[in-house]
C-alpha cells in the first residue's frame, strides 16, 4: 500500500511516536554491540580499561591456555549443533506429520508436544539433574531396582557421557518447535497437491517424500538457523547442570560458558579477563551472524514455491 | 484403484505407519508428562522418603516443603518481582512497539526506511554477547541490582520484534480508515489510539507472548545484574534456593513445582495462543 505523504503538523507526531522505541533500543542493544568491539581491542584489569592493544587479545585465543579452552568449547558447540539439527528435525518431523495425519486430538497433542518449549530452561534443567542423579535420582535406582546394568550409568558425572545427556535434555526442552513449525509448513500446503498425487495412485511415503518434504524447505531453513543460533549460544543448560567451568573435568564447557567465566570469573577463581572475553563475543557475535546469513543464503535458494 | 478421498482426510492408510506415528504421539506424551508427574508427586514427599524410594507415589498430599518454599524461601518475592518486570517490560513493548511500528507503516518521511533497518538490525543482534558492555554501561548508569534496569533492557530486547510484527500488521489494514477519522476531525494520537489501538488487538496478544515468556523465563541477565536477593526474579530465586536447600530433595521438588506452575496453569488455558505467539516469526500466518 502507498504510504500518504506527510503534512508538517504531522511531524511532532511522528517523532513521538518513534522516538520511545529508538532511544530504548539504541541504548541497550546497539550501543553495547558497538562498545563490544571496542573492548576487544583494549586491556582491561578487572572492569578497568587499561590500554589500547590492537588484535593482541584475538591472538592471545590462539595461545595457550586460551587455544585449549577455546577449542573444546567451540568443538562442543559444534558437537551440539550438529547432534541437536539431527535428532531435532527428525523427531520434530516425525511428531509433525503424526499430528497432521491425525483425525481427532490434534489440538491436544500439539499442546503436549509443545509444552516443554515454554518452560524456563533453568526448571528443566534443575528437573534433570535431579532426575539423573546417580544416588538418589529416579533413573539409576530405577536401573538398580530392575537390574538394568545399561540404565545405570553415570549420566552426568562422566566426561564421556555428561555433554551427550546435556543434549537428551535440551532436545526434551526443545523439540516440541521444530515440531510445531513444521506441522504449520505442512498445513500450509495446497491441498490440491496431495489429491492429484492421491489420484495418480501415489502411495503415502511417496506423498510424503516428493511432495510434504520438498514444500516443507521454507520451515526446515528456519529451524536450521535458530538451532545453529540456539547451539552457538548454548548457556543456561550447561550452566545450571555442570557450573560455569563445564563439569565434569570441563566435559560440558561452551563458547558462551567460556565467555562468561572470562567476564564474571568463577565461584573459586576472580581471575577476569574482559578483552578476551570481548574477544570470543566478537568471534561468536561474526561467526553466528555470518553462518546464519550464509546458512539462510544457500538453504533459501534450494526451496521450491508452490 | 485408488478412490478419490475428501480434501481434509490425510488419513494414512498403510497399518504399519499408522501404529509408528500414534505410537512416537504417545511415547512423547509419556516423555513430556514423566518427568513433571514425578517432579509433582516428589514435592508431597520428604527427602528421606525419596532417597529410599524415590519411585513411590505420595502417601499424601503433604504441604510440608511448600511451606517451607513460601516461609524460607522468599518465593512470594521472587514472583512479585518476576511479575513486575515481565508485565512492565511487556507493556513499554506493547506501547512504544506498536506506535513506532504505526509511524513506519503509515506516514512517508526521509528517514522512514533507515530506521526500518536500524529495528532489523536491532533483532539480528543477539543481546547475550554484549553482556560485558552492557554490564559495565548499567553499572555507569547505576541500572544494577535494580528491576527498573532489567525492564529497560528486557524492553529494548524485545522491541525489534515487536516493531517487525506490528508493522507488517499494520501495513495490511486499509488507510481509509486513519483517514475517514482525519477527515472528522481526529488528531493523531487520536488516530492512533481510537482508530489503530482496537484493530491491533489480536496482534497484540501475539506481541505480548512472544515477549512475555522469555521474559518471565530469563536467567542470564538477573543472573549478572542482580545480587541483591530482595530484588531477584523467580528463575534466578530458584538457583539460589538449590544454593540453600541442596540437600532437602522435598524442598527441591516443592520450590521447582511452584516456580514452573504459574506459566503451565496459563498455558494449559491458553495453549493456541502461547504456540501461536511463540511461533510467531518462524511461521506465517
Amino acid at each position: 500500500m502507498k504510504k500518504r505523504s506527510i503534512h508538517s503538523y504531522q511531524k511532532p507526531w511522528i517523532v513521538l511516536f518513534i522516538a520511545p522505541a529508538l532511544i530504548l533500543t539504541f541504548i541497550f542493544t546497539v550501543i553495547p554491540a558497538m562498545t563490544l568491539l571496542s573492548y576487544s581491542l583494549f586491556s582491561w584489569e578487572s572492569f578497568k580499561r587499561i590500554e589500547f592493544v590492537g588484535f593482541a587479545n584475538f591472538e592471545r585465543l590462539t595461545q595457550f591456555p586460551f587455544r585449549q579452552d577455546f577449542t573444546l568449547a567451540f568443538s562442543n558447540n559444534v558437537k551440539v549443533f550438529f547432534l541437536l539439527m539431527f535428532v531435532q528435525t527428525s523427531v520434530g518431523l516425525l511428531l509433525a506429520y503424526a499430528i497432521y495425519t491425525l483425525k481427532r486430538g490434534k489440538k491436544f497433542f500439539q499442546a503436549v508436544v509443545f509444552l516443554p518449549v515454554i518452560m524456563s530452561l533453568v526448571i528443566v534443567a534443575f528437573i534433570w539433574k535431579l532426575i539423573f542423579d546417580p544416588l538418589f535420582g529416579p533413573i539409576n535406582s530405577l536401573a538398580v531396582q530392575m537390574d538394568w546394568p545399561w540404565l545405570n550409568q553415570p549420566w552426568l558425572g562422566e566426561p564421556g557421557m555428561a555433554l551427550y545427556t546435556l543434549i537428551f535434555i535440551g532436545f526434551w526442552r526443545w523439540v516440541g518447535f521444530p515440531a510445531i513449525v513444521f506441522l504449520a509448513g505442512m498445513n500450509s500446503i495446497n491441498d490440491e497437491f496431495l489429491e492429484a498425487a492421491r489420484i495418480d495412485g501415489a502411495s503415502e511415503g511417496q506423498i510424503f517424500r516428493k511432495i510434504i518434504f520438498p514444500l516443507m524447505a521454507p520451515s526446515f531453513t528456519i529451524i536450521a538457523i535458530l538451532t545453529f543460533i540456539g547451539a552457538f549460544e548454548w548457556f543456561e543448560l550447561p550452566y545450571v547442570i555442570g557450573g560455569v567451568t563445564g563439569q565434569p573435568g570441563g566435559s560440558t564447557t561452551t563458547m558462551a560458558l567460556l565467555f562468561y567465566r572470562l567476564a564474571f570469573g568463577t565461584v573459586d577463581s576472580a581471575t577476569v579477563d574482559v578483552g578476551m572475553s570481548s574477544a570470543i563475543g566478537v568471534v561468536l557475535f561474526l561467526f553466528v551472524g555470518i553462518g546464519a546469513a550464509l546458512g539462510s543464503y544457500y538453504l533459501r535458494k534450494r526451496e521450491v514455491q508452490q | 484403484m485408488s478412490k478419490i478421498k475428501a480434501p481434509a482426510s490425510n488419513r494414512v492408510t498403510h497399518v504399519g505407519t499408522e501404529v509408528l506415528l500414534k505410537g512416537a504421539l504417545i511415547i512423547n506424551a509419556l516423555g513430556v508428562f514423566l518427568p513433571l508427574v514425578f517432579m509433582i508427586n516428589s514435592s508431597f514427599r520428604t527427602s528421606s522418603e525419596l532417597f529410599t524410594s524415590p519411585l513411590q507415589p505420595a502417601s499424601s498430599f503433604d504441604l510440608t516443603n511448600y511451606k517451607l518454599v513460601l516461609t524460607e524461601g522468599n518465593f512470594v518475592n521472587f514472583f512479585m518481582n518476576s511479575f513486575i518486570i515481565t508485565v512492565s517490560a511487556t507493556a513499554i513493548v506493547i506501547v512504544f512497539g506498536s506506535s513506532a511500528a504505526y509511524a513506519l507503516a503509515r506516514y512517508s518521511f526521509k528517514l522512514n526506511g533507515l530506521i526500518y533497518i536500524f529495528f532489523l538490525a536491532g533483532l539480528l543482534i543477539p543481546a547475550k554477547l554484549a553482556l560485558v558492555p552492557l554490564f559495565i554501561q548499567m553499572k555507569n548508569m547505576g541500572l544494577l541490582d535494580s528491576r527498573i534496569g532489567l525492564i529497560l533492557v528486557y524492553a529494548a530486547g524485545a522491541m525489534p520484534a515487536a516493531v517487525f510484527i506490528f508493522t507488517g500488521f499494520i501495513r495490511a489494514l486499509p488507510a481509509d480508515l486513519d483517514n475517514a477519522a482525519r477527515i472528522d476531525g481526529a488528531k493523531e494520537y487520536q488516530v492512533f489510539a481510537r482508530v489503530m489501538l482496537p484493530l491491533i488487538v489480536p496482534v497484540t496478544g501475539i506481541v505480548g507472548i512472544y515477549s512475555a515468556i522469555p521474559i518471565w523465563n530469563d536467567f542470564l541477565l538477573p543472573l549478572v545484574f542482580v545480587r541483591d536477593e530482595s530484588k531477584m526474579t523467580i528463575m534466578q530465586g530458584i538457583s539460589v534456593f538449590f544454593g540453600e536447600y541442596g540437600a532437602d530433595w522435598g524442598a527441591l521438588f516443592a520450590g521447582l513445582t511452584m516456580a514452573a506452575l504459574p506459566l503451565v496453569i496459563l498455558y494449559v488455558i491458553l495453549s493456541g495462543k502461547f504456540i501461536k505467539g511463540l511461533t510467531a516469526g518462524a511461521t506465517k500466518g
